[in-house]
């Protein structure tokens, strides 16, 4: 999937390296142009670098820096792509809060095909 | 090597780690996702899962041995394998994983325990069989 010419790019952010690979590799397949990062602070300073990206696949819990605080610490600081928080807890305190914090949507894990077809559809209207 | 196209024994391993439930829809994602520059997708991710939850089934034992019980630690430690754990399709597993989670919850340290060892017997017994299939796999190419 390309945005006039180049690539899409995605950043996945998760402290679980079987979920890195796992979801890099699915978003590799939809053609995108990924890079991961272990936990909110690693995802941060890959902005502050000056990296961009399309957008960005946020694990809830993660040490260091959890996944609400780094999404607000990144809408502070301007970045307006799209957010996509990924969580296991399901419906609750939790994922509302990280709602709050600036997704643009959150889904349950595992991310799946289906669910990237969804963001990439998201992304396409954002977009245009 | 799409599921499809396995000889008889690998097929017939496969087909019952789905039926018996030790598998669900996320394993066939690992499948979609192998392909010719990735040709042993599924066995390296499945190896890297079991190399790296090792680390947190012991943690999980570790804490809990504490007392008083930290049952916070143990949920997110618990929440952290099992999310691992359902990447790669392991429904028993996970199942546990829950099970476990619902123990911390109203703080029954013999719950946890109890389903701690189930927990462990799902993870080796999934291990097994894996290995066996990809042994399987293996051979038949």
């Amino acid at each position: 999937m390309k945005k006039g010419g180049r690539k899409i790019s995605a950043l996945v952010v998760d402290d679980d390296r079987v979920i890195r690979v796992v979801e890099e590799k699915l978003l590799v397949r939809f053609g995108l142009e990924t890079k991961v990062a272990k936990n909110g602070k690693e995802a941060l300073d890959l902005f502050v670098a000056g990296n961009t990206f399309d957008f960005v696949v946020m694990d809830m819990e993660m040490p260091v820096m959890d996944g609400p605080e780094a999404t607000r610490a990144l809408r502070a600081r301007g970045v307006d792509c799209m957010i996509v928080g990924v969580t296991s807890r399901g419906d609750g305190p939790e994922k509302a809060e990280f709602e709050a914090a600036g997704l643009n949507c959150c889904w349950e894990k595992p991310l799946n095909a289906q669910i990237v077809g969804t963001i990439l559809d998201k992304l396409a209207k954002k977009l245009s | 090597m799409e599921g499809n196209q396995l000889p008889c024994q690998a097929s017939y391993m496969r087909n019952a780690l789905f039926n018996q439930g030790y598998l669900d829809d996320q394993f066939l994602q690992l499948e979609d996702l192998q392909d010719e520059a990735n040709p042993h997708f599924v066995e390296e991710v499945v190896k890297l899962f079991y190399s790296d939850s090792a680390r947190l089934i012991r943690n999980i034992e570790l804490t809990l041995e504490n007392t008083p019980s930290d049952f916070e630690k143990l949920d997110n430690i618990m929440h952290q394998y099992k999310g691992s754990s359902s990447s790669i399709g392991a429904k028993k597993v996970k199942k546990e994983c829950t099970q476990f989670q619902e123990y911390c919850e109203v703080e029954n340290i013999d719950g946890c325990l109890r389903t701690f060892q189930e927990v462990k017997q799902e993870h080796a017994s999934l291990k097994r069989k894996l290995e066996n299939y990809f042994q399987l796999v293996r051979e038949a190419r």
